[in-house]
């Protein structure tokens, strides 16, 4: 099978190359509150979960996704803070899949149109990009949601589940194989 | 058995990628672990240009040193590993955060999937934190790990390594990867490492030893250097400085 490779590499210092995850990175990246950018009981909060799966729909449970995110307002906080959560809102999040492949983060809606994700993996050689957009907006407005196919644009968009949480699930391969993003001008592969 | 395959597909591969091929069979974690379709190329929107920030409340300073975390000192070789981040313009990636986990010297993770049987080290857990300074060095004070044994295929063993997870400017600039020690024998047969088919790219990720880094009597030192993809410039930048 062939490899699709993103596109060729921009002028200026080649990058480092990236290396997979591997499966022991669970006593290093985790931290406590992690994945809470908000706490649990703010007004407000909502889940952002789903489940990785393979290409066989198996789960994953040694990946790990960080988020990126707008505050309800729509601002992108540059504040510190992640690692030690003391209540201000960061924009970023992290959590490592549990054993059945499950992921869930504790946070806000953002004033933006999508989470930033970035998912990471034992048997991923390198890192992958994409988008958890948030369902019910006006996506045929969207410049790279109006240029997929449906089934495409599907895998990027969170559903609202009955309980009012967004899920989100990340397929690495498969008929429902997310759609994996780029960034040539302006950041990478 | 292995070592044929990547040869093929090293010879088959173009040559030019400075990432790694996600496809990758002899690596065998990857055949349905990677994506089958192309990576859509897309704009970063301000949420994709804006890095997570991280500070002094989040990061103490005897994180870096991987050495203090017990009562007592580690057993292994002690090393300094230093080096800057840099973005893909050679601009210093400061004030940002650096992870890193290893195994011990005798190859074994404290982690509780390990099964190699291997000794755990009492006196050193693997794992260390630091901010980058105001010209994007980054410091760790550690042991040099042990390669260990995987299940991958028969006899199949890791060169000894030390993970990095690393932030960049710009939230596309994240990156994880892998530092690996000059002249490993198990470099050339490591279906991880070469997964990146190209071998200057490759060398990128193998450390140099650094006489002048070395402390008198107390550590052997380490340089490594990391460049990030792209940088938060513009697209019109880019082709003003490269035209």
């Amino acid at each position: 099978m062939p490899d699709l490779p993103g596109p060729p590499d921009l002028p200026g210092l080649p990058a480092t190359p990236g290396q997979t995850v591997g499966p022991f990175f669970h006593d290093a990246l985790p931290y406590e509150r992690d994945h809470e950018l908000v706490p649990p009981a703010t007004p407000g909060a909502v889940r952002l979960h789903g489940v990785v799966r393979d290409g066989a729909g198996e789960p994953v449970p040694d990946a790990l996704i960080e988020i990126r995110q707008a505050d309800a307002d729509g601002a992108v906080p540059e504040v510190e803070g992640s690692l030690v959560r003391d209540g201000g809102f960061t924009g970023w999040g992290r959590a490592a899949t549990d054993p059945s492949g499950r992921y869930s983060f504790t946070t806000v809606e953002p004033g933006g149109a999508f989470f930033a994700v970035v998912v990471f993996a034992r048997g991923l050689l390198d890192r992958l990009f994409t988008r958890a957009y948030l369902p019910g907006r006006d996506l045929d407005a969207d410049p790279l949601l109006s240029r997929l196919a449906p089934g495409d644009r599907e895998t990027l968009v969170a559903v609202r589940e009955p309980d009012g949480s967004l899920r989100f699930d990340v397929h690495l391969q498969g008929d429902r194989e997310t759609v994996f993003l780029s960034f040539p001008r302006g950041g990478a592969r | 058995m292995v070592s044929h395959e990547i040869a093929t597909l090293h010879r088959e591969g173009e040559s030019s990628r400075t990432q790694p091929r996600l496809d990758f069979p002899p690596y065998r974690s990857s055949l349905l672990r990677h994506p089958t379709k192309v990576l859509q190329q897309v704009d970063p929107e301000d949420v994709e240009l804006l890095a997570p920030v991280f500070g002094h409340s989040d990061v103490g300073p005897v994180e870096a040193d991987l050495t203090i975390q017990g009562r007592g000192e580690p057993i292994g070789e002690r090393l300094v590993v230093t080096g800057r981040v840099l973005d893909g313009e050679g601009r210093p990636v400061r004030h940002q955060l650096v992870e890193v986990w290893q195994a011990n010297a005798a190859g074994r993770y404290v982690h509780k999937r390990d099964q190699h049987p291997a000794p755990l080290d009492p006196h050193f857990t693997g794992v260390g934190r630091c901010l980058t300074d105001g010209d994007g060095w980054y410091r760790f004070t550690t042991i040099k790990p042990g390669p260990y044994p995987w299940r991958n295929h028969h006899n199949a063993w890791r060169p000894a390594h030390i993970h990095f997870s690393l932030f960049g400017t710009a939230f596309t600039q994240r990156s994880i990867t892998q530092m690996y020690f000059p002249g490993d024998p198990l470099l050339a047969l490591d279906p991880i490492y070469q997964a990146i088919t190209d071998p200057a790219a490759r060398d990128r990720l193998v450390a140099t030893y650094d006489h002048e880094l070395t402390q008198h009597e107390w550590a052997t030192g380490y340089r490594w250097d990391v460049v990030l993809t792209g940088s938060r410039s513009t697209p019109v930048e880019r082709e003003d400085d490269h035209a």
